[in-house]
């Protein structure tokens, strides 16, 4: 017992679990604004991938990493707007074109992948993000080496955190997006075009997990490898329903998530010995689960989610 | 035409091409370039998979074989894309049977006129199916020993995919190594559940070394990585990264594919081939496996005496390095 209180209390655990979470953070935010303009958004683990592979080649021939992460945003931004055309205006399943965004995505990141690399026998490394320390608030103890020596990404996913709140929840665009997801028709009557909102708010969604995937291959590793994502896209949606579509809770399910699988790392080798390792690989996902169905009781989701809106339909 | 007839002409049309299919007369003498063909459950830059795509390249450059190959082929899709080859007429067709065993098996024995060598845990069935697997356990034994020799901590961390055979007989192999030198050392052991997740075996060699481990047996990709933030150092498995992390691999246990290819396609050019267990072609002393160059700036002289010592004990078999294939458990 007196392990798992060291273990919980070391700088470098809380480290790794940010470490962990920050990819959920991109991805869980994204899938959150998809959502509050009423687009479920199920290409998420394709665009991660999308997001991870063009990141890492526009660095790797040559590109500034930071560039890396907005060729990112806008491979994701594209296959957002992919996903936008066929699930808004002309109101497809959003489920299914989720999903084919998936397939398409992943595919045609492997493909480009191999195509620009067709005899490679060990994967193409770059020079990631390096660890920042911030001046000052480095050197406070504990809180410094867990929280202030992180990669440039994962601040600017806890920066973008306050701003996709701060939008959401104050200012008039946060408000018709918001609206668009809950009543469409109440915005069509404003005079704005649900469309545009929807569509907007799909395309900026997906460039927010693609740069979780870029994180992975920029910051997280340095090469691409083939299913790095392994089900990352995933977790986010299920965090978008334990944050109640809430970008602060969006926040603390990402690292609860990370602090579970960290925690699992440990756990394993310091009793692995006496319990199959199944059991801690599957515990960050259990006890998400718990939380999930501890949450999500009084979650209160986007009313027009999923319902495709049709202009001067009478219901 | 009526359409009666039409049909029965189409039947028959069918029948005749199944027929001329099936009966086709087998080319027994074969002739240079053979077809190969491989199918891959994992893309080619994988560790284990490079290993045969590499030695399959060699003997395509030197015009003893065409090679096509299928590479992250799905489990679900494995029997399906290893018949389109086998209908396309390969000569020899490598691949991986491990998660497909049955199938694998059923489509070799519907061809029995093909050579197939998969990878497999398991053993050859008459006529046409040899298996190979990755018995470095002897190199794994050196880097062990290394390993042993070099950690000051006592703490040696491992961090795995699955607890597979293949895996598992490089571990306990290269704990035995580290053991025989050094009764003290103590080992950290951990699977991701994942062969491709670079950021997840990261953070469990960060863990493993923040509980003091010097030392990092590297069987995925993204261990080495944590080792050279951390400024530990890094023990190598089945491909030589030593180039890419100077100073932070120190040792690698290496398999080299090419001894078990090219008797392959020796022994079906001479019609020869038949089906065997060729896993022994993957040892040390038939060139399957070897110690890659020890770093001299970090191994001490006295310890690369001692491995080359064992290496020679080995090579003339006065010493054995036993196959254990049991899940290895954690010790610290």
């Amino acid at each position: 017992m007196s392990e798992l209180f060291d273990m919980l209390t070391a700088a470098a655990f809380w480290a790794a679990a940010i470490r962990i979470a920050t990819p959920l953070i991109f991805g869980t935010l994204g899938e959150l604004i998809c959502e509050r303009a009423g687009v479920l958004n199920l290409g998420i683990e394709g665009i991660f991938t999308a997001g991870a592979m063009s990141g890492w080649m526009t660095v790797y021939f040559g590109g500034d990493l930071w560039l890396g992460v907005l060729v990112a945003a806008l491979v994701g931004a594209g296959f957002g707007l992919l996903h936008a055309i066929l699930t808004v205006p002309l109101g497809l399943s959003q489920h299914v074109t989720g999903l084919g965004i998936t397939l398409l995505a992943t595919s045609a990141s492997y493909f480009t992948y191999r195509i620009a690399f067709p005899n490679v026998s060990s994967p193409p490394r770059i020079e990631p993000f390096q660890p920042i320390s911030i001046p000052g608030l480095s050197d406070i103890p504990f809180i410094g080496p867990a929280l202030f020596q992180q990669t440039p990404l994962t601040y600017f996913a806890v920066l973008l955190v306050v701003m996709v709140a701060y939008v959401m929840a104050r200012t008039p665009l946060g408000l018709a997006i918001r609206a668009s997801g809950e009543n469409p028709a109440a915005v069509d009557a404003q005079g704005l075009s649900v469309y545009g909102l929807r569509i907007g708010a799909v395309m900026a969604g997906s460039a927010l997990m693609a740069i979780g995937g870029a994180f992975l291959t920029l910051s997280a590793f340095n090469a691409f490898f083939f299913e790095m994502i392994a089900g990352r896209g995933w977790i986010c949606i299920a965090l978008v329903v334990f944050a109640s579509w809430m970008p602060g809770k969006a926040l603390l399910g990402a690292l609860l998530f990370g602090a579970f699988d960290a925690l699992q790392v440990r756990l394993q080798q310091t009793v692995g010995g006496a319990i199959p390792y199944q059991i801690f690989l599957m515990l960050p996902y259990l006890l998400s689960i718990l939380a999930l169905v501890m949450m999500s009781r009084r979650a209160a989701y986007p009313n027009a989610l999923m319902i495709p809106f049709i202009k001067g339909q009478r219901s | 035409m009526t359409r009666r007839s039409f049909v029965a002409c189409l039947f028959a049309v069918v029948a005749l091409c199944a027929m001329a299919l099936f009966s086709a007369p087998p080319a027994s003498a074969k002739d240079k370039p053979l077809k190969v063909a491989a199918v891959y459950t994992v893309p080619v830059e994988q560790q284990w998979v490079s290993r045969i795509h590499i030695a399959l390249k060699a003997a395509e450059a030197r015009g003893d074989i065409t090679y096509k190959f299928s590479e992250n082929v799905a489990n679900t899709d494995y029997e399906r894309v290893m018949r389109e080859y086998a209908e396309q007429g390969s000569d020899l067709i490598f691949g991986e049977a491990f998660a497909v065993e049955k199938a694998a098996r059923k489509v070799a024995a519907d061809y029995p006129k093909i050579a197939f060598v998969l990878g497999s845990s398991f053993g050859p069935e008459k006529p046409n199916l040899s298996v190979f697997d990755n018995y470095i356990q002897e190199p794994a034994y050196l880097t062990g020993m290394v390993a042993g020799k070099l950690t000051k901590s006592n703490k040696i961390g491992m961090v795995g995919g699955y607890p597979i055979p293949e895996v598992n007989r490089l571990m306990n192999a290269f704990m035995a190594g580290a053991k025989e030198v050094n009764p003290d050392v103590k080992f950290s052991i951990s699977f991701i559940g994942s062969w491709y997740d670079p950021p997840k075996a990261k953070e469990a060699a960060f863990a493993m070394i923040d509980r003091g481990a010097d030392v990092m047996y590297a069987e995925r990709f993204g261990v080495s990585d944590a080792a050279k933030e951390r400024g530990v150092k890094a023990i190598g498995n089945v491909i030589d990264t030593s180039k890419d992390y100077p100073g932070t691999v120190v040792a690698s246990a290496l398999w080299h594919m090419e001894p078990t290819v090219d008797y392959a396609i020796k022994q079906v050019l001479a019609d020869k081939y038949q089906a065997e267990n060729v896993g022994p072609m993957s040892e040390m002393k038939s060139g399957g496996a070897s110690l890659a160059p020890l770093d001299p700036a970090v191994v001490p002289k006295d310890v690369a005496d001692l491995v080359m010592a064992k290496e020679k004990a080995i090579k003339d078999g006065s010493f054995k390095v036993a196959v254990d294939d049991k899940e290895p458990k954690p010790t610290m």
